[in-house]
């Protein structure tokens, strides 16, 4: 396939970026998306042009590090990572557009790369199960019933890649509050600190500077781990009764 | 000591020629080496004493004592939670945006506890049998029955973290077996263990975090270590967002950097996974011990063409339903594999290993799939003229359980195959091929997880001393957490009761001259201005490996590889091209740093190949194999960990031999027979 990749180039998070256009020939329909970028780099690199700067680690879809805007779509047109995006989903001659994550609490890096360091701020707001290396009672004292259990899992799977905020028009970050509290407050583990935990981790997501969430949708559509619209219910849930509970 | 019977005992030659040594032209005899902290008694109570022998450190005096943890996976991530809670003053790094990254993330399968919840007769003392006879006996005994010890705790502090393990109807926990053992004692989350595990061990770190008794530098990376006057006392780190060099000082430095196996450029390792953290501290004085031990894992995605810049693994656990085979005969292998009778499908692990069929351990099922394509017998697109390829079939498990059945339980392997291949695995069989791994070779530690620089601690995939030659699924989670949750909080205590050590100043010349190497060698790579990418070198590099120190190795094939690496290292230095700058992220950069030590282990690993003039694990050399091919351990010469001390560029590295006994388990051949 031959591709025009108009591309986001932004040499550091001070200065003014602007769009750059590329042109790649002989893509494999079996590439990565980022196999892609790898290829058309090498490129650059022996023309002498500084290579582009995007983030992935894993390529496996799992490590949440990887991350574009791909024609205005988090990811890219499929539900999935942007690593586990083929080059089989677009056609020969096709022009594609790559930015950033673009929120207010993501700033840009460099080039495609920006700082998702809120996510892990708001995990310290409450993010966990207080307890202490050593202590931990026998895994079978506290049964948890399977469909618990099971659901539990669904929503953990969230990766914490940012596509849910940089697909919101609002640009907020209430899937991913949303899938840890379900996560949480499914579990007996999770009970004792239930009520804290949501009403810190939103005072901090709101003190980062992520929007409100007006149930647009957008979020879960762009999300690769399918994380379900209704934790961002549980979410509130949980909000409306902390505060009824005189937090 | 009766029981300690050796296989060289039963065969005392061996069938090598006992005083050759085809590797004595590359390395300098060391003095041999013993692990002073071994504890001895009965190995039940090995770990209890040596817990209560640990001196205490009182806890107003932990706030004073400051550590370095590199790395925040499973090991890290766990030992700076539990070591931040206990009070002491913790920094800790990684190289991505978020600790929650970590390569540990992408562990599928699930985790190993003797916990024994099937009553089919599990046991500490089983897993422990288990993981040494997996091991090929090439694993310290007292390391490995302490680890089969914790493991238990292991899953008691994952609960209670919330870590939603797969459960039965009765809300208890549901267990699965994983190749080369016959008990189901493995934890699992879905195909997403390694995930749920880390996530639970980031919980805690952030809660420290939040707590203030952890600061935690994402986006750095390690360049150096520091010792001054003999003991480790700190890193130097770039910040590689800004380019900034800095000094981190500390009265203790643990490493838990992962492991090295993206010196085979493709492999199942995260992109960034890289070998610098432990490479620079070997350049440093610590040792580096079975360097050539690599796991090479049998259920990975065939390779599709020149582009792929890394493989897909896919869970082992595949194994338990899906038969393995390929046709009989060469013409049936381009054929559709739906169309293949019965009759001529060879089930190859089923028909030579009856008792362990598709279960047999990594090695064994990796080597297998790799005679049956060298005979020509490969399936899928031909890659530079040869199939490698094997089938994963479901048919049959679809047959008997249901198609929903196993799409409950392998459901996101699936898809994730169909999404890599474009292939849908419900109605045609997988292909597979073997794909490098792990790395079981690291920095040689003590009991306490010590490396022989005093005060640098080795934690997790980074040390070697748990899996002997080859590591059976399941069990490097396990390690990870049982060194970060369990074992370094009580040893490192041990070592900080001497503290607080006397302060070093940025000024100390031990500093200043690992300062000055870093950013001599940053200078280095952005001046060179050659022809080539940091990339295509790593390849190149990869290239040799695979060939030469992958599954099969001989002498001859060895001695080329370490001639054609240290052409390639002269090369690189002379003819890398890196750009940009030093002040702004630089991802050719940071590759370059990584490639060059990448090429420094590459040709030790050869060396220590060319050293172990046996087959063990997944290491198998041509020269010594049975009749009918299988490895062929000796365990007269070789019953030792090969410990390499770094004695310069250009010099051979010295060799220090730690030999292996065993006082609670005997001595065997493997067979799975
Ligand atoms: C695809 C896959 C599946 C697997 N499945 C299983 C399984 O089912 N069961 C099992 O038991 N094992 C499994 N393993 C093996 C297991 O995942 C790893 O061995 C284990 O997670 C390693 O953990 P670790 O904490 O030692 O290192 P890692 O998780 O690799 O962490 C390394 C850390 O070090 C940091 N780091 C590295 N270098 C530097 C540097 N120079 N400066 C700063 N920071 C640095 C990284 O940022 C990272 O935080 C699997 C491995 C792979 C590849
Ligand atoms: S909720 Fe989905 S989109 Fe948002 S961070 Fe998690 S995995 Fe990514
Ligand atoms: S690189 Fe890990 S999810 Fe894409």
């Amino acid at each position: 396939m031959n591709l025009t990749l108009k591309i986001w180039r932004q040499p550091d998070a001070v200065s003014a970026g602007a769009m750059h256009t590329y042109q790649l020939a002989d893509v494999s329909p079996d590439m990565s998306f980022l196999e892609m970028l790898d290829v058309l780099n090498e490129q650059l690199n022996d023309q002498g042009e500084d290579p582009i700067a995007f983030d992935s680690d894993c390529r496996e879809g799992i490590c949440g590090m990887c991350g574009l805007m791909i024609n205005g779509d988090a990811h890219g047109p499929e539900v999935t990572t942007t690593c586990q995006l083929h080059m089989r989903s677009f056609t020969d001659g096709e022009t594609i557009t790559i930015e950033p994550w673009r929120s207010d609490a993501f700033p840009v890096i460099k080039d495609l790369v920006v700082d998702r360091g809120a996510f892990d701020r708001i995990i310290q707001a409450g993010g966990y199960v207080s307890v202490n290396t050593g202590s931990a009672p026998e895994a079978h004292s506290v049964p948890v019933p399977k469909d618990d259990a099971d659901r539990a899992f669904n929503v953990a799977t969230c990766i914490g890649c940012g596509a849910c905020v940089a697909a919101c028009p609002n640009g907020s970050a209430s899937l991913f509050m949303g899938a840890k509290v379900t996560h949480l407050g499914l579990l007996p583990q999770g009970q004792p600190e239930r009520d804290e935990r949501v009403v810190n981790m939103v005072a901090q997501h709101d003190h980062e500077g992520f929007g409100g969430c007006t149930n647009i949708g957008a979020c879960t559509a762009a999300c690769p781990k399918e994380i379900p619209l209704d934790v961002i219910s549980q979410l509130n849930k949980d909000l409306r009764i902390a505060i009824k509970h005189g937090h | 000591m009766p029981d300690t019977v050796t296989a060289a005992e039963a065969s005392p030659s061996g069938s090598l020629d006992g005083d050759y040594d085809d590797a004595a032209g590359y390395y300098t005899p060391g003095t041999p080496l013993v692990d002073g902290k071994a504890p001895e008694g009965p190995i039940a109570d090995r770990w209890q004493n040596r817990k209560f022998e640990a001196r205490l450190v009182n806890p107003a005096n932990r706030r004073k004592l400051s550590i370095i943890i590199v790395g925040t996976g499973l090991a890290g991530a766990s030992a700076a939670a539990t070591l931040g809670e206990a009070g002491y003053n913790v920094k800790t790094f990684c190289y991505q945006d978020s600790p929650r990254r970590a390569h540990s993330i992408a562990a599928q399968g699930g985790i190993n506890a003797a916990k024994n919840y099937k009553e089919d007769g599990d046991s500490v003392h089983r897993l422990f049998y288990d993981t040494v006879k997996g091991g090929d006996y090439r694993s310290r005994e007292s390391n490995v029955y302490r680890l089969a010890e914790v493991s238990t705790n292991i899953i008691d502090q994952c609960v209670a973290q919330g870590v939603p393990f797969a459960r039965e109807y009765g809300g208890l926990l549901d267990n699965r077996s994983f190749g080369g053992v016959q008990v189901s004692r493995t934890f699992y989350a879905r195909g997403q263990t390694g995930q749920q595990l880390l996530i639970g061990a980031y919980q805690a770190l952030e809660r420290q975090i939040a707590a203030g008794t952890v600061s935690m530098f994402t986006r750095h990376e390690m360049l150096e270590l520091i010792v001054a006057d003999g003991k480790a006392r700190g890193i130097i780190a770039r910040d590689m967002v800004t380019g900034e060099v800095q000094t981190h000082l500390a009265d203790v430095v643990v490493l838990a950097s992962g492991g090295y196996g993206n010196v085979f450029y493709l492999s199942t390792n995260a992109m960034g996974s890289n070998v610098t953290a432990a490479w620079r501290a070997h350049r440093k004085g610590a040792y580096m011990a079975n360097p050539c031990y690599t796991q090479i894992h049998p259920t990975c995605i065939p390779v599709s063409g020149s582009h792929q810049s890394k493989l897909t693994l896919m869970s082992e656990s595949l194994r338990n339903d899906g038969r393995i085979w390929v046709p009989k005969n060469q013409a049936d292998c381009d054929k559709d594999p739906r169309d293949i009778a019965e009759e001529d499908r060879d089930y190859y692990l089923e028909r030579i290993y009856p008792s362990f069929g598709n279960l047999v351990p990594r090695d064994i099922a990796s080597r297998a799939a790799k005679n049956v394509c060298d005979e020509g017998r490969g399936v899928g697109p031909e890659v530079d003229g040869v199939r490698r390829g094997v089938y994963l079939d479901f048919a049959d498990a679809i047959e008997r359980l249901g198609r929903d059945a196993v799409a409950n339980k392998y459901g996101n392997l699936f898809d994730m195959y169909a999404r890599i291949t474009g292939e849908d695995p419900y109605s045609v069989p997988m292909r597979i091929y073997p794909a490098v791994h792990y790395v079981m070779g690291g920095l040689w530690v003590d009991y306490d997880l010590q490396s022989t620089i005093p005060g640098l601690f080795v934690t997790g995939e980074a040390n070697f001393s748990d899996h002997g030659a080859n590591r059976l699924g399941a069990s490097a989670l396990m390690q990870g957490l049982a060194d970060g949750y369990f074992v370094l909080p009580h040893t490192i205590r041990d070592y900080l009761a001497d503290g607080p050590f006397e302060a070093i100043g940025e000024d100390h010349p031990a500093v200043v001259e690992a300062r000055t190497s870093v950013t001599e060698r940053i200078e280095h790579f952005l001046t060179v201005n050659g022809t080539r990418s940091v990339d295509s070198y790593h390849r190149e590099l990869g290239n040799i490996m695979w060939e030469y120190c992958g599954m099969e190795r001989t002498e001859t094939g060895l001695k080329k590889a370490i001639d054609l690496i240290r052409g390639l290292r002269d090369d690189f230095y002379r003819n890398v091209k890196v750009l940009g700058t030093n002040e702004s992220l630089n991802q050719s950069l940071e590759k370059a740093g990584r490639v060059a030590d990448f090429i420094e282990l590459g040709e030790l690993m050869c060396i220590d190949a060319l050293n172990r003039r046996e087959s063990c694990g997944g290491h198998f050399r041509g020269e010594s194999q049975t009749e009918d091919g299988e490895a062929l351990r000796h365990d007269d010469e070789f019953a030792y960990v090969s410990a390499w001390e770094w004695a310069g560029l250009d010099e051979r590295p010295v060799l220090h031999k730690e030999d292996l006994s065993y006082t609670a388990i005997e001595m065997k051949q493997r067979s799975y027979k």
